[in-house]
């Protein structure tokens, strides 16, 4: 193992295996704390007595919960995460169905996030104490101020009723028939060579996109900006003022750069908040994403389906902290030259 | 107090923050005798007056059994404080003493809870709440619990950074001297030194507790009707887009200005005692 990136990603993967093992833990002990009997709710009131006793014994009910948990881990690891009594599928399907939506939907929202808030937060830092800072600083405390629902619901009166710029709900028109590959919508649209159809399809998802990306645009820009404002006080900025460099390169190359490394690690965090905020968003566009499942599968008290569910979200949060990781790693030459496992 | 009341107040944006909550908090308490229609906090009929747009009569229009919206606004700020209030004197605490016992112990017991903490921040904190609701029935009570649960680990990290570099500390090394007790060097020398960032980290997660109670209502998964709660308020409305707007604008302007005032008093207030992030 020589390339301290590769030390780094092989310990992060470690500790994302322990955290993956506690959220299993954690999944299981609340589908337990479930009142009621979970075989008598998955058959409906109208089960006999002798049907439920065998589906408890089906689903491992009747022994200890070491034993249950042990079940429970095994199946995982198959990849078989029980049948769902809403679809009457098995979850994984469902899941595989659903998740990339909801992917494309975060991962858009993402880059908007990124896009929007870097910008404003060096604007912001670069113009401190001056009327631009104060207008970024009023933006961005209003965008956390409300869910994403309220902004969903706004952006949707004003963009897709008052000035119908972008359609309402759903991911795409029914006209089009697009052969499924990635569940992308628009990577399956290019790949189709249907360029009306890849149109549609982002059309389709800026609006519900843009709801999710507002409140994590301000934290990233107010991040950005603090982190940049302490940056503008070290020596070497000062260094390279003397020197007479344009101010726009300074920012660019000598305060922007150290001030992203901390940025990354809110924008993993922003990334978490934005895989919770999807069932907010995706219930008022009707996107027809894992979260709008999750919400369905919860208010049936769909046990499999909850805790696939969670586990699957979970475990996409993990995977993309890792690359937040990995990116700072590489990001950061303390890092990427180091000879030894400073982390 | 009057000192760093004088710089809240000198900063116009925290004193407008500090207004906006002042002005909720006391609407809400006085909400029985200012609402124009006290009792359509309940499960009321008067379908002469229902989806009527705002007008004199009723401020903010009304909803589709005829109740005043405002009157239910001012009824849900009620709950949504009380909501807010009972959670962040839970949850800081708990993540307080943990993320000391962490930070100070250090070694085993510093690994076994600082993981378990991760854990529970490892999962997105809304999907956690959603994933509790989904499993309990649907009351406040529940939604408390379930939003306490989300809610720890955040004061157990934060505490838990704070009291590892105090460790250090020549004041804690000295008591450690003289023979004092580790309760006593963790909560009476190390805690008061992480006040500052609780109680600035507290002001700023009102908002955020508000956010989040009122996204698990919308869901259908937090307090439940006839209870007035501007997250279900929001979400009936939603369906009657956009004919009926005020159904679902002004309860969603109402979270914005309650969660927008702790979020401008909490920064001023981070000012005031001196804490960064």
């Amino acid at each position: 193992m020589q390339s301290p990136v590769l030390r780094l990603l092989m310990r992060r993967l470690g500790i994302s295996l322990i955290v993956l093992i506690g959220v299993s833990m954690l999944i299981f002990s609340i589908a337990r704390v479930i009142p009621g009997d979970p075989a008598r709710i998955a058959l409906g009131p109208n089960a006999t007595t002798e049907q439920v006793a065998n589906l408890r014994a089906e689903m491992h009910l009747d022994d200890s919960l070491v034993v249950q948990y042990g079940h429970f881990v095994a199946d995982v690891a198959r990849g078989d995460l029980g049948m769902s009594l809403y679809t009457n599928r098995p979850v994984t399907l469902d899941i595989a169905q659903f998740l990339p939506a909801t992917l494309e939907l975060v991962l858009f929202a993402g880059v908007i996030m990124v896009a929007c808030g870097l910008p404003l937060g060096i604007l912001a830092a670069r113009h401190k104490g001056r009327w631009q800072d104060n207008l970024v600083r009023l933006f961005t405390l209003l965008t956390v101020s409300a869910p994403s629902f309220v902004w969903a619901v706004i952006l949707m009166l004003l963009f897709a009723f008052y000035l119908p710029l972008f359609p309402i709900a759903g991911r795409i028109s029914d006209i089009y028939e697009i052969e499924r590959v990635t569940g992308f919508l628009t990577i399956d649209t290019l790949l189709s060579g249907n360029l009306l159809a890849f149109g549609n399809a982002l059309s389709h998802l800026v609006l519900p996109a843009c709801a999710l990306a507002l409140s994590g645009i301000g934290q990233a820009a107010r991040l950005t900006r603090a982190n940049m404002v302490e940056t503008y006080d070290r020596p070497y900025i000062e260094m390279a003022q003397a020197y007479g460099f344009f101010p726009s390169r300074i920012a660019r190359m000598y305060a922007f750069k150290p001030s992203l490394i901390p940025s990354l690690t809110i924008i993993g965090l922003d990334f978490a908040a934005m895989l919770g905020n999807a069932f907010l968003v995706e219930a008022v566009f009707a996107w027809p994403g894992l979260s709008r499942y999750g919400v369905a599968v919860i208010l049936r008290k769909d046990l499999n389906a909850i805790m696939g569910t969670v586990l699957v979200i979970a475990l996409t949060f993990l995977i993309v902290n890792i690359i937040v990781d990995l990116l700072i790693a590489f990001l950061n030459p303390r890092i990427r030259h180091s000879t030894r496992a400073s982390l | 107090m009057i000192r760093a009341f004088r710089i809240l107040s000198g900063n116009p944006l925290s004193l407008l923050g500090l207004c906006l909550v002042a002005l909720v908090v006391l609407v809400a308490l006085l909400a029985p005798w200012i609402a124009p229609f006290p009792t359509h906090n309940g499960a009321v009929v008067d379908f002469a007056f229902a989806n009527q747009e705002p007008s004199p009569r009723n401020w903010m229009g009304t909803d589709l059994v005829g109740r005043d919206i405002f009157s239910r606004v001012l009824y849900a700020y009620q709950v949504s404080l009380f909501l807010g209030l009972v959670v962040l004197a839970i949850a800081p605490p708990i993540g307080a003493m943990i993320g000391l016992l962490a930070g100070y112990m250090g070694g085993w017991t510093e690994s076994v809870l600082m993981r378990i903490v991760d854990v529970f921040l490892s999962i997105p904190p809304l999907v956690l709440a959603i994933a509790m609701m989904g499993v309990l029935e649907p009351t406040l009570t529940n939604a408390m619990l379930a939003v306490t649960v989300m809610w720890w680990p955040w004061y157990a990290r934060l505490v838990y950074s704070i009291a590892r570099s105090e460790r250090e500390e020549g004041y804690v090394l000295a008591a450690e001297v003289i023979g004092a007790s580790t309760v006593h060097i963790a909560f009476r020398e190390i805690l008061p030194n992480c006040l500052p960032a609780i109680i600035t980290k507290m002001t700023l997660d009102m908002g955020f507790v508000i956010i989040i109670a009122s996204s698990l209502s919308f869901l259908g998964l937090g307090v439940q009707p006839p209870t007035p709660d501007l997250g279900s308020m929001v979400a009936e409305g939603a369906r009657y887009l956009p004919d009926s707007w005020w159904l679902t604008v002004f309860p969603g302007l109402a979270i914005l200005v309650v969660v927008f005032g702790f979020n401008l008093l909490g920064d001023g207030l981070r000012e005031v005692l001196g804490v960064n992030q």
